[in-house]
C-alpha cells in the first residue's frame, strides 16, 4: 500500500495539479492570437508528468484492477490533452472537435442519435445478426451428416472472409429498398459464413473418447448431438457470435453509406461529414463504439455462464 | 481430385441456383417489358428473356462474365471503362495502406512487448478496438486529410492502413510473447541482448501468428479502400464504380464490379499466402 501511496503523492498529484492549472489558464478559443510560450512549456512539462504517472502506475503490482486502472488513466490523459490541445491551439472544428463539443452535440442531438440507434442497431443489426447467425448454425447442423457437402462448402465459406461482402449493399438496396431490410440483408450475408464455419468446426470438436463413450451407451445420433457435440461446439459458436456482432455493426453502417432513408448511424456519419458537422459525426461514432463494446461484453458474460466448463473460460 | 470434386459440386449448385433465381426474380419485369409486345409467348421464351434482359433485377452469370470480359478486352488499360483500371486503383491504395499498416503494427507490437507501460496503458485499448466498428471513422479521416490538402491515394491508403494495423498488432503481441520461458532463459544465459533475443527468438516465433493476421488485415484494408472511394468526388476505384453503377441502375455493372472486387480480395489474400509459404520455407531451411 505504501507503493500505491507513493504513486498517488509522487507521480499522480503533481501531474493533476499542473493539469488543473493549465486547464484554468487555457485561453478562450479565438482569444489573443496563438498560445503563449508559457503555455507551451506548461504543456510539455505536463506531458512529461503524465507519462511519468502512467509509468509509475504500470510498474505497480499486487491488485487485479491495476492493469485496467492504467488503461483508464491513459484514456483520461488522452481525453485531457485532446480537450486542452484543441482549445489552446484553436484547432478548426472541421479537423478535430473537442471532446466537450462532441459531448454537447450528443446531448443536444440526443433525440436524433436515439432514432439513428433504433434504426441501425435495433432494426438492421439485431435482425440481421440473429437471422444470419441462426441460418449459419442451422445449415451447419443440417449438413453435419453430409460429409460431401461439408467438404464442398467449408472451403467456399472460409474464402468468403477475404471477399468484401459489404459491397453487395447496392444490390440489396435495389432488391429490398432503402429502408432497414436491405441493411439487414447485408448483415445476414456477412454473418452467415463465419457462423457456418464455426459450427462445422465446433461439431468436430468433441473428442474421440467421448464419442465412443456415447456409442457404447447406444446413444442415438440425436442424443449424441444434443448431449455431447453441441455443448462441445458452444465455445466455437460463442466466438462466432462475438465476431459477428462487430461484423454486423460494420455491415449495417457501411451499407447505409450506399444509400439509406434519412435516419441511421451510417447515414448520420456520411451526411454530417459532408456537411462538416464533425461533432455530430464523432457523436454517432461514439454511439456505435459503445454499442459494439457493450454487445461484446454481454456475449462474454453469456459465454462465461454457458460454457463455464471450457478451459479458455476457466482460466480467466 | 478428392478435395476438388465437392467444391466443384457446390459451386455448380450455386451457379444453377443463380440461373434459377434469375428466372424467379426477373420474370415479372420480363413479362411486363419484353414479352408484352409478343403475344403467345412460351415458357422457353420467358426463360431465355430472363437470362438476357437489359436491366435485370438479377443478371445471369454469363451476362456478368460477358460484361467483365468486354470491359477488359475492348478498352485500353488506362481507360476508366476498363474494370481492371479501377481494380488497379483500389489495389494500389490497399497495398500501400497494407504495407504501412503492417509495418506500423509490427513496430507497435515490438514496443508494447518491451514496455510495461505501453502494455498496460495502450494494449487494452487496441484489443477493445477490435469490438468497435472502426471502419465508421473513414469519413472523418477523409474530411481531415481532404482539408489538409491530401487527395488521391493518401486518404484511401490511410484508411486501409489503420484498418490493417489493429489485427496485426494484436496478433504480433501474442506472437512475440509466445516463446517459452525456458527459451528466453537460455538466451539469457548466453548473455544475449534484448535486440538479439528479439531477432533470434521472438521474431521467428511470432511469424506463425503474423501471417494469419496479415491475411485478415489485407481483406480489411480492401474493404477500407473501397469504402474510402464511396464519397462523391472519387472517379476511379471499384468502390466508386459500384456507386456510379448503382446510381444509373446498371445492375450488370454492379455485379461485374462486385465479382472483380471478390477476385481482387482472393488475389491479395493468395499473395499474402504465397509470401507466407516462401518465408516459412526459408525459415525451416535456414
Amino acid at each position: 500500500m505504501t507503493e500505491l501511496r507513493r504513486f498517488l503523492l509522487g507521480a499522480l498529484m503533481p501531474a493533476l495539479l499542473l493539469a488543473v492549472g493549465v486547464w484554468i489558464f487555457v485561453p478562450v478559443p479565438g482569444g489573443e492570437g496563438g498560445p503563449r510560450p508559457a503555455l507551451w512549456v506548461a504543456l510539455l512539462v505536463l506531458l512529461w508528468l503524465a507519462a511519468r504517472s502512467l509509468r509509475a502506475l504500470a510498474a505497480l503490482d499486487g491488485h487485479a484492477a491495476l492493469p485496467s486502472a492504467t488503461a483508464a488513466l491513459f484514456g483520461l490523459w488522452v481525453l485531457y490533452f485532446w480537450q486542452v490541445g484543441v482549445t489552446a491551439f484553436d484547432v478548426p472544428r472541421v479537423l478535430l472537435p473537442a471532446p466537450s463539443a462532441i459531448a454537447l452535440a450528443m446531448v443536444g442531438q440526443a433525440a436524433t442519435l436515439a432514432r439513428d440507434f433504433v434504426q441501425t442497431v435495433l432494426k438492421a443489426v439485431l435482425v440481421g445478426w440473429v437471422l444470419g447467425s441462426a441460418l449459419g448454425f442451422a445449415v451447419g447442423v443440417a449438413i453435419d451428416r453430409l460429409p460431401f457437402l461439408q467438404r464442398g462448402l467449408l472451403p467456399v465459406a472460409s474464402l468468403t472472409s477475404t471477399i468484401p461482402l459489404v459491397a453487395v449493399a447496392p444490390i440489396m438496396v435495389m432488391w429490398f429498398g432503402f429502408e432497414w431490410p436491405s441493411k439487414a440483408a447485408v448483415v445476414v450475408l456477412m454473418t452467415f459464413f463465419p457462423m457456418l464455419v464455426a459450427t462445422l468446426a465446433g461439431l468436430q470438436a468433441a473428442g474421440r473418447i467421448e464419442r465412443e463413450l456415447m456409442h457404447s451407451y447406444a446413444a442415438s445420433y440425436r442424443r449424441t448431438l444434443l448431449d455431447l457435440r453441441l455443448p462441445c461446439a458452444l465455445p466455437f459458436i460463442m466466438s462466432a457470435l462475438k465476431v459477428n456482432a462487430t461484423l454486423a455493426l460494420i455491415g449495417a453502417i457501411v451499407a447505409e453509406f450506399f444509400g439509406s432513408p434519412t435516419v441511421g448511424l451510417g447515414f448520420r456519419i456520411s451526411t454530417e461529414a459532408s456537411r462538416m458537422n464533425m461533432a455530430l459525426v464523432w457523436g454517432a461514432i461514439v454511439v456505435a463504439a459503445v454499442t459494439g463494446s457493450l454487445a461484446y461484453a454481454l456475449l462474454v458474460q453469456l459465454e462465461r455462464r454457458w460454457a463455464f466448463w471450457h478451459p479458455s473460460v476457466r482460466s480467466r | 481430385m478428392n478435395r476438388l470434386a465437392p467444391v466443384a459440386a457446390v459451386l455448380a449448385a450455386g451457379l444453377l441456383l443463380w440461373y434459377l433465381g434469375c428466372i424467379g426474380l426477373n420474370a415479372n419485369g420480363v413479362i411486363e417489358r419484353v414479352l408484352s409486345d409478343h403475344p403467345g409467348w412460351t415458357a422457353k421464351d420467358l426463360i431465355l428473356a430472363c437470362w438476357s434482359m437489359e436491366r435485370p433485377v438479377l443478371p445471369a452469370p454469363h451476362q456478368v462474365a460477358i460484361d467483365l470480359w468486354t470491359s477488359l478486352v475492348d478498352w485500353p488499360l488506362d481507360s476508366p471503362r476498363n474494370l481492371l483500371f479501377h481494380a488497379a486503383v483500389t489495389a494500389q491504395s490497399t497495398l500501400v495502406g497494407f504495407v504501412l499498416g503492417g509495418l506500423f503494427g509490427v513496430l507497435l507490437a515490438a514496443a508494447i512487448v518491451h514496455s510495461r507501460t505501453l502494455d498496460r496503458a495502450l494494449l487494452p485499448w487496441i484489443v477493445a478496438s477490435q469490438t468497435v466498428p472502426v471502419l465508421a471513422i473513414a469519413p472523418i479521416v477523409l474530411v481531415i486529410l481532404g482539408s489538409l490538402g491530401f487527395s488521391g491515394v493518401a486518404p484511401k491508403a490511410a484508411i486501409a492502413m489503420y484498418l490493417c494495423f489493429f489485427p496485426v498488432t494484436v496478433a504480433m503481441v501474442q506472437g512475440l510473447r509466445s516463446p517459452q520461458r525456458i527459451e528466453t532463459e537460455l538466451l539469457h544465459t548466453y548473455a544475449a541482448s534484448r535486440l538479439q533475443a528479439f531477432w533470434m527468438l521472438r521474431l521467428p516465433a511470432a511469424l506463425p501468428f503474423l501471417f494469419p493476421s496479415l491475411r485478415v488485415a489485407v481483406a480489411a484494408g480492401l474493404v477500407g479502400a473501397m469504402v474510402a472511394e464511396l464519397p462523391t468526388g472519387a472517379q476511379a476505384g471499384l468502390g466508386a464504380r459500384l456507386l456510379t453503377a448503382s446510381y444509373y441502375g446498371n445492375t450488370v455493372g454492379i455485379w461485374s464490379a462486385l465479382v472483380l472486387s471478390a477476385l481482387l480480395g482472393l488475389t491479395l489474400t493468395a499473395a499474402v499466402g504465397a509470401l507466407e509459404r516462401i518465408v516459412m520455407r526459408r525459415r525451416r531451411a535456414g
